[in-house]
């Protein structure tokens, strides 16, 4: 046992052997208290995070964008996040007269404890996590889809034209990169054999004879779209179409202000932080990784993942709704599911398992070269698709193009006569 | 096993009481003046026009069934791909040829102009 490495589960079992002998008399209700505060740590863990995250984001993304960001709040502005909290806390909260009050009142409720319940399935180091269900991802997916909820109804809530149109939106965008999502999530299951997070980490590891390759090399093109639907599905630029300022005002949450506000915003960016976790989990090898303890690991690769979204934000801008149902729609589902099809048949067909072969058949492979088939697969599928949408996309703005020239000769015809 | 939801119940429900006391501590500490000019609805200034719980665009519509459609597939497709390494042959053409069907589906929606938004 390296004590540096179980730091984070050595503290858990030593805080979990005081509650079980304060509450020697009964079991059932040492558990109770055991899980409420793993569920309490989780949860502040999330909320630290997040205002962490507000000052980290808004600094990345002002020196993206050649700005300052917060400084005046404290030493390079560290402070910002208290003041930006104390501001919540005081500001007063008007609820419009117009409004359905429970639904109003109930929906950044129900947002913030959504987001928040994801974490309950992150493994941050071996053996510690809230709990290790085995439908863990199918889990994060269902309990994500509840913000599409909240955003329903605040936007419905509020009777605001702004805030309804905002909503509509959501569905429309949230409801639909589910899709790409969960297509893409389905060959790391695969792989796996489980939707547990634990078991698909472990199986990213060289322990008990896995091959210890990240499944990002197994289906690059897997952890793109993921990637892509993850950012869409939180809702983040470029794919923030709901909140759009110049179009919508702020959307959904037009009508909100103080502390309701903030809540939203914490599911926002708890959300964020929940697909990054999700994301280096699935495809990076979640907390595996050499020298360094695991959960640092794992905090690095989800910053790094974070990073790139906040990259993102800071250079691309906002899409247009056809060009987002488009991009869904005709482009990442149909390439998911040829990719899916096509990981399915190659691995059938090269097997890693020598039990499997004399079962079912097939060619016997060691991972690594499973690996790199299917990165060869994934590159191509990924290259040739482009290569369609590009050719496409051409022969569109030629037709476009052509339209225009003939309305053009018409009005110089016109002008002439 | 059934602990293992339990902690998803009680995450929920402490996430929950969290969240609330934060709103109700806020709700002590903010200062409440309301005014009947506050209380509008915030759209542009003037009193809002007509009903905001209109009907709304059919293509909202369409875009749900197609993603019904595809929900199903994946929930579908979740337990195959759990038990993917013990399946034969035969079975993953069968899983295959379920998805293409899928995929001529999308492609027929596509060409009706179901994808389409203007």
């Amino acid at each position: 046992m390296n004590v540096i490495n179980d730091l984070l589960k050595i503290i858990g079992d030593f805080i979990a052997g005081i509650i079980n002998s304060i509450f020697s008399f009964s079991p059932f209700l040492a558990d109770v208290v055991t899980m409420g505060l793993a569920a309490v740590i989780l949860c502040t863990f999330a909320a630290l995070s997040f205002m962490g995250l507000t000052y980290v984001e808004r600094k990345v993304v002002a020196r993206i964008q050649d700005r300052v960001g917060p400084n005046q709040a404290g030493p390079l502005g560290l402070l910002q996040p208290l003041a930006d909290g104390i501001k919540m806390f005081t500001k007063e909260d008007t609820t419009p007269a117009a409004a359905d009050r429970w639904v109003y009142n109930l929906a950044p409720l129900v947002i913030a404890v959504f987001a928040l319940t994801t974490y309950a399935v992150l493994p941050f180091a071996p053996g510690v996590v809230g709990t290790n269900l085995n439908v863990g991802v199918f889990y994060i997916i269902a309990i994500g889809s509840g913000s599409i909820v909240a955003i329903i109804m605040a936007g419905w809530g509020s009777n605001n034209k702004y805030a309804l149109l905002g909503a509509f939106r959501t569905v429309a965008q949230l409801v639909g990169y589910e899709v790409p999502m969960l297509l893409n999530v389905l060959p790391v299951v695969m792989i796996a054999g489980s939707m547990g997070l634990t078991d698909i980490i472990t199986q990213q590891t060289t322990l008990n004879g896995n091959p210890g390759i990240p499944f990002i090399v197994f289906f690059p093109l897997s952890a793109l779209v993921f990637l892509i639907s993850g950012i869409a599905e939180t809702a983040r630029s470029p794919f923030d179409l709901l909140e759009a300022e110049s179009e919508i005002v702020a959307g959904f949450h037009v009508e909100y202000s103080g502390m309701k506000f903030a809540l939203f915003f914490l599911g926002e960016y708890v959300n964020a932080l929940a697909v990054a976790f999700v994301f280096s989990t699935l495809f990076l090898g979640g907390y595996a990784g050499p020298v360094l303890p695991p959960y640092i690991w794992l905090l690095l690769k989800a910053a790094a993942v974070f990073f790139v979204f906040m990259w993102l934000r800071g250079t691309l801008p906002r899409i247009r709704v056809d060009q987002m149902h488009n991009m869904n729609w005709k482009f990442l589902v149909p390439v998911s599911i040829v990719h899916l099809v096509v990981v399915m048949a190659l691995m059938k067909l090269f097997v890693t398992n020598p039990a499997q072969v004399q079962a079912n058949g097939g060619i016997l492979v060691t991972p690594g070269v499973q690996a790199a088939i299917l990165f060869t697969a994934s590159i191509a599928i990924l290259i040739g698709s482009l290569v369609i949408a590009a050719r496409r996309a051409r022969i569109m703005r030629l037709q476009e193009e052509a339209v225009l020239e003939q309305r053009r000769a018409e009005n110089i015809a016109a002008v002439s006569v | 096993m059934r602990t293992d939801f339990a902690f998803v119940g009680v995450m929920l429900v402490t996430a929950a009481l969290l969240m609330g006391v934060t709103l109700i501590a806020a709700s002590l500490l903010r200062p409440k003046k309301p005014s009947k000019a506050k209380l509008e609805t915030y759209e542009c200034g003037m009193e809002t026009v007509g009903d905001t719980w209109v009907q709304f665009r059919v293509q909202y519509y369409i875009l749900a069934l197609v993603f019904v459609l595809f929900d199903i597939e994946a929930i579908l497709l979740f337990p195959i791909a759990v038990a993917f390494n013990s399946l034969s042959f035969f079975a993953v053409a069968n899983v295959i040829l379920f998805i293409v069907v899928l995929l001529i589906a999308l492609l027929y929606a596509w060409r009706k102009g179901a994808l389409d938004w203007e």
